[in-house]
């Protein structure tokens, strides 16, 4: 590998409340991840990049305690997630999951208004501050016009941020994002990554997402986190990162990496057909 | 580029719905205004059924007749045959109904399947097998019909509960194993009523369609007491199973416990199963139909407990006062009026999910 990975230790900043510890995960026998750690920068804009089945995904779960590692451990402000109270966990990550199923019939507001679960009491369900968030969510998200329609009826880019604006009425500082673009058009991808940045630089928030365009990624990342084969590869702002050497070694595609036109980021360019047979053999 | 603002911009930021905060906003909630609709249709119509039953009998009574007789001024007669006979067979139908509405939408919920019901996932089998064995095979016990109901119900939940679980639940894995365990079962309850003598087989028999005929104030208790703790327990973990209905994953970023909330699911709605088996037999139908009936009157994604409740109990009220009137004076135990339908019922819902699935 050409890029070095600091361990844990070495990489440890006093600004990471999430972190990652020589987390090992696992589904049955099958280790998807071995011994690997992530500090997730407070306020970042991070994004996990690599291959299918690098584990990134997992990990971004685990991150939410939705899969337990089965060594190691995820540390909110040093202390185990998993043996904090899964409600006190809620008040500080939000998550985002691939696929989430809106119940049927389910009206927007309300949708959203779910977000609020980890703040409200078995009597207290619906406070002035539950109504406070969801409603400032649903208009940072440009869906307030469409509180009383059936999120059955909306379109894909709509129904993604009515998801988003759940999470944001859950109001937790952190936000986990797993490949939030994927059944959405270019121009929808966009929007929703737009989306996040608006409220990344507006809110303050620490985000990570996980995103499969490394060019996208590149332009909206802060701190930029490439998995290979369950392990960190490479962590860092994306010029710093990313390399024509990394892209083969990680994706294995010959490529050249260029400033994008637009934003002056990195973005790769994959070679013609000819070149990369030439770079193979 | 989507029509994010296109459609009706609402001026005020104000959420749609009903807003209710009470005692300086200690108490507080919001309420779909068609589910309350629906909750107060219910009930006007469970009361009309009631009415209807208690008029229904050998002695006339007029509408009339029956409230007055309820308020304690009714002809002394009538007041005799309601207070005696049909008011307690009334209230055993209305809870038997709830009990059974209630845990239909439980499973049909943990399940995320129409099919995920009592009837069909063996539970209501299982209590009938319980049943049995106390009545056929250790009748020196002396447990009676109702105790091997509960026992029943609980053995088979465990049964199938365990059977399906591999690191967490799958609902199409325990609708399967528990059609799966319910064969099982039939075949065990038709074995035992094989062994039995002619009358035992016969009283067995008449159980196990299940009916509410007879069943006097000594059975009302039993039934009422444990089913509005259960109906109290599932309330309070409402709030959890419906951020459920959004996906495990989902339901876990929330800070819902959700394999502790499943669990104590699954035994509110054993419990009210064997509640209601060991209160009138397996009846059938009733937990099937009465969640999908409450999910679409209420236009909800997932069957809503209370409002299924309420169906359930309708359903069972109206369906005894079927069985009562239809062939009079010839008398038909509510279930098999239930499972008349039921079975039409359900032949349409496997054709459509066979379709939708397919």
């Amino acid at each position: 590998m050409t890029t070095t990975v600091p361990t844990a230790k070495e990489a440890a900043q006093p600004d990471a409340r999430l972190r990652a510890q020589n987390v090992t995960l696992a589904y049955d026998e099958r280790v998807v991840a071995r011994e690997l750690g992530l500090d997730v920068r407070d306020g970042s804009f991070t994004v996990i990049i690599g291959p299918n089945a690098c584990g990134k995904s997992t990990l971004l779960k685990a991150l939410a305690r939705i899969t337990r590692p089965s060594a190691g451990a995820v540390l909110l402000d040093g202390a185990a997630i998993a043996a904090l109270p899964t409600r006190k966990v809620a008040r500080e990550i939000g998550l985002l999951p691939q696929t989430s199923t809106a119940p049927s019939g389910i009206i927007v507001a309300d949708l959203v208004a779910r977000g609020r679960y980890p703040h409200q009491r078995m009597l207290r369900q619906w406070s002035a501050d539950d109504e406070r968030a969801t409603l400032d969510a649903m208009r940072r998200t440009g869906v307030a016009g469409l509180a009383d329609r059936f999120v059955d009826e909306l379109s894909g880019g709509q129904r993604q941020r009515v998801w988003l604006a759940m999470v944001l009425a859950q109001g937790t500082p952190i936000v986990l994002l797993d490949e939030p673009t994927t059944f959405l058009d270019v121009a929808h991808q966009i929007e929703v990554l737009d989306l996040c940045a608006d409220l990344h630089e507006e809110g303050g928030s620490t985000l990570v997402l996980v995103l499969h365009d490394i060019n996208q990624a590149c332009r909206y990342a802060t701190d930029l986190v490439v998995m290979s084969e369950g392990r960190v590869v490479a962590q860092g702002a994306p010029h710093d990162v990313v390399t024509a050497d990394l892209v083969r070694e990680v994706f294995g595609l010959p490529c050249r990496v260029l400033p994008d036109p637009e934003t002056g980021t990195p973005m790769v360019v994959p070679l013609a057909r000819a070149g990369r047979a030439a770079q193979v053999r | 580029m989507t029509g994010t603002t296109a459609k009706t911009a609402r001026p005020s930021g104000r959420m749609p719905g009903l807003t209710v905060r009470v005692a300086s906003g200690r108490l507080s909630g919001r309420l779909s205004p068609r589910a309350v609709a629906t909750g107060l249709l219910l009930l006007a119509l469970l009361l009309a059924a009631s009415v209807a039953a208690l008029m229904t009998g050998d002695y006339p009574a007029t509408p009339a007749d029956v409230v007055r007789t309820v308020l304690g001024e009714g002809p002394p007669g009538l007041e005799l045959i309601v207070g005696r006979f049909r008011l307690p067979r009334l209230l055993v139908a209305i809870g038997v109904g709830a009990a059974l509405g209630t845990a239909g939408a439980i499973f049909q919920s943990v399940s995320r399947n129409p099919l995920g019901s009592p009837e069909i996932i063996g539970f209501t089998t299982g209590a009938a097998t319980g049943a049995l064995l106390a009545l056929l095979v250790f009748p020196s016990l002396a447990l009676g019909a109702p105790t091997g109901a509960v026992l029943g119900g609980l053995v088979t939940a465990v049964a199938v509960y365990s059977l399906a679980f591999r690191r967490g639940m799958r609902g199409d894995r325990l609708v399967l194993v528990g059609i799966g365990v319910n064969a099982v079962l039939m075949a065990a309850n038709s074995f035992l009523l094989s062994r039995a003598s002619l009358q035992q087989a016969q009283d067995a028999q008449m159980w196990l369609i299940g009916s509410v005929s007879g069943r006097g104030w000594d059975e009302v208790g039993p039934l009422w007491i444990p089913l509005i703790v259960l109906l109290a327990a599932t309330v309070a973990l409402g709030r959890g199973t419906a951020a459920m209905e959004m996906g495990d994953e989902a339901a876990t970023a929330l800070g819902v416990p959700v394999e502790r909330t499943r669990l104590a699911l699954v035994a509110c709605g054993v419990g009210l199963t064997a509640t209601a088996v060991a209160a009138a037999g397996p009846i059938v139908f009733v937990a099937l139909a009465a969640p999908q009936i409450a999910r679409r009157v209420a236009r909800r994604g997932a069957p809503p407990p209370m409002l299924s409740a309420l169906t359930g109990a309708l359903l069972t009220v109206v369906a005894d006062l079927v069985g009562q009137r239809l062939f009079a004076p010839v008398q038909l135990p509510v279930g098999v009026a239930t499972g008349a339908v039921g079975g039409l019922y359900l032949a349409w819902l496997l054709s459509r999910e066979w379709r939708k699935g397919g």
